[in-house]
């Protein structure tokens, strides 16, 4: 679905990346590798895959716009906007840059975030990771060695996935924090 | 008086009976670097009734907003998010290097500076935070930034909030070793010492006493080590 370039002539073509790549430039390539794609207007991507493979953002790629993806995604490029894979993996890789809000149900990062991120089942930070914004999740694994700035919020994984998806919402049924760990001690 | 009944009890200067409290670097001839890393991470537990107090405020509680300037350790965030509260993590030390350099050599009395690095580590609405784990985060501030730092803490607490501050216990002591605190539960630590820095200033009791003088109480424990522990009421 992702090739790994593709050329400049064509990135209006960008917006449905379910589009196969031009058969000549990646003939042999799986279907998950990376789009290599520059300058693109702000848009709208959405990725669906009924295989439910991993698709690949790979490091020399930059996006700006919105991200939904209906599988697991590894993004090691730049993106700033959105990113939503809300019952999928997303994972940042080391060469990874997100300016943008996440919501997954798992997040793993090994790169730099600024921004949100809500992880309905599990936030991971690994080792040399960065990331600066507030995190909602249900569990936590900070790594020694990561860099963190921002608030963590526990929420109960129920909680989390019955979540109502607006924010205007999420606001009015949480003004305040939610507490963590209800089954934990106190 | 508290203070010479402190600082006579801290004269001694013993040791951890969990093991060896590393000895800070030849103090004779030159002066230390400011920081320098150890060739190994060395760790140990350490019981902190500071630690306690600090967790007796707060742990009757559900829902409280706490902040932690050591950075973000795996160990404290869990125990402090499984007691029902929100952490906010901020790595005072990392912000200090960013803003005046790996050594400080950057001045820290210019008011630009101290602007920034306060906006860079405490900018929060007044009253934020019910509680903030400051660690020995103020022996790395030279009087200027201290002060504004301890006036923004202040602001940033609410009344009646508790602070909980480390500070060496041997002021005569030109390195002292850098620490990370892990919460192993409420009235335990790790300790995991990085290295050694040379502390702008160090504290005697009536130096605290006078630091954190516009706070409603200041409390210390005593302590057969090398560290003291200091319970702030804002």
């Amino acid at each position: 679905m992702w090739n790994k370039r593709r050329d400049e002539e064509q990135p209006q073509s960008f917006s449905p990346p379910v589009t196969p790549a031009p058969q000549a430039q990646a003939p042999t390539q799986p279907k998950k590798e990376a789009t290599a794609v520059s300058g693109i207007p702000v848009g709208r991507m959405e990725m669906d895959s009924k295989v439910g493979g991993t698709a690949t953002i790979g490091k020399a790629v930059k996006i700006v716009g919105q991200i939904h993806s209906k599988e697991d995604l590894f993004v090691d490029g730049d993106l700033e906007g959105t990113v939503e894979a809300l019952e999928h993996k997303l994972t940042i890789g080391p060469n990874g840059t997100l300016h943008a809000t996440v919501k997954a149900r798992e997040v793993v990062v090994l790169g730099t975030i600024q921004g949100n991120v809500e992880a309905a089942d599990k936030m991971e930070i690994r080792k040399d990771a960065r990331l600066v914004g507030d995190i909602r999740t249900a569990r936590i694994v900070i790594e020694d060695g990561a860099y963190f700035k921002g608030s963590i919020d526990i929420v109960k994984p129920e909680i989390a996935k019955s979540a109502p998806k607006p924010q205007a919402q999420a606001a009015a049924a949480a003004p305040t924090p939610v507490a963590a760990g209800a089954d934990t001690k106190r | 008086m508290l203070s010479d009944r402190l600082k006579s009890f801290f004269g001694g200067g013993t040791r951890s009976p969990t093991g060896p409290l590393p000895q800070p670097a030849p103090l004779g001839g030159a002066r230390p670097p400011a920081r320098t890393q150890p060739s190994q991470k060395e760790s140990r537990l350490r019981t902190s009734r500071g630690l306690e107090e600090f967790f007796h405020h707060i742990r009757e509680q559900s829902g409280l907003t706490i902040l932690d300037l050591g950075g973000a350790s795996q160990e404290n965030v869990s125990f402090i998010t499984n007691l029902g509260h929100r952490l906010y993590s901020e790595d005072f030390l990392h912000i200090m290097e960013e803003t005046f350099g790996l050594d400080n050599n950057v001045d820290q009395s210019n008011p630009g500076r101290i602007e920034y690095f306060l906006q860079q580590a405490l900018d929060y609405p007044e009253g934020h935070f019910d509680g903030v784990l400051i660690w020995d985060s103020l022996e790395y501030l030279t009087p200027p930034l201290l002060a504004a730092v301890t006036d923004r803490l202040r602001k940033i607490v609410r009344p009646d909030g508790y602070m909980l501050a480390f500070f060496h216990s041997d002021d005569k002591q030109e390195a002292v070793p850098l620490y990370t605190f892990r919460i192993q539960s409420v009235n335990t630590l790790e300790l995991v010492r990085q290295g050694m820095h040379r502390p702008p200033q160090l504290f005697n009791n009536r130096n605290l006493e006078k630091l954190f003088g516009r706070f409603d109480s200041v409390k210390f424990f005593l302590t057969r080590e090398q560290l003291r522990e200091v319970i702030v009421k804002t």
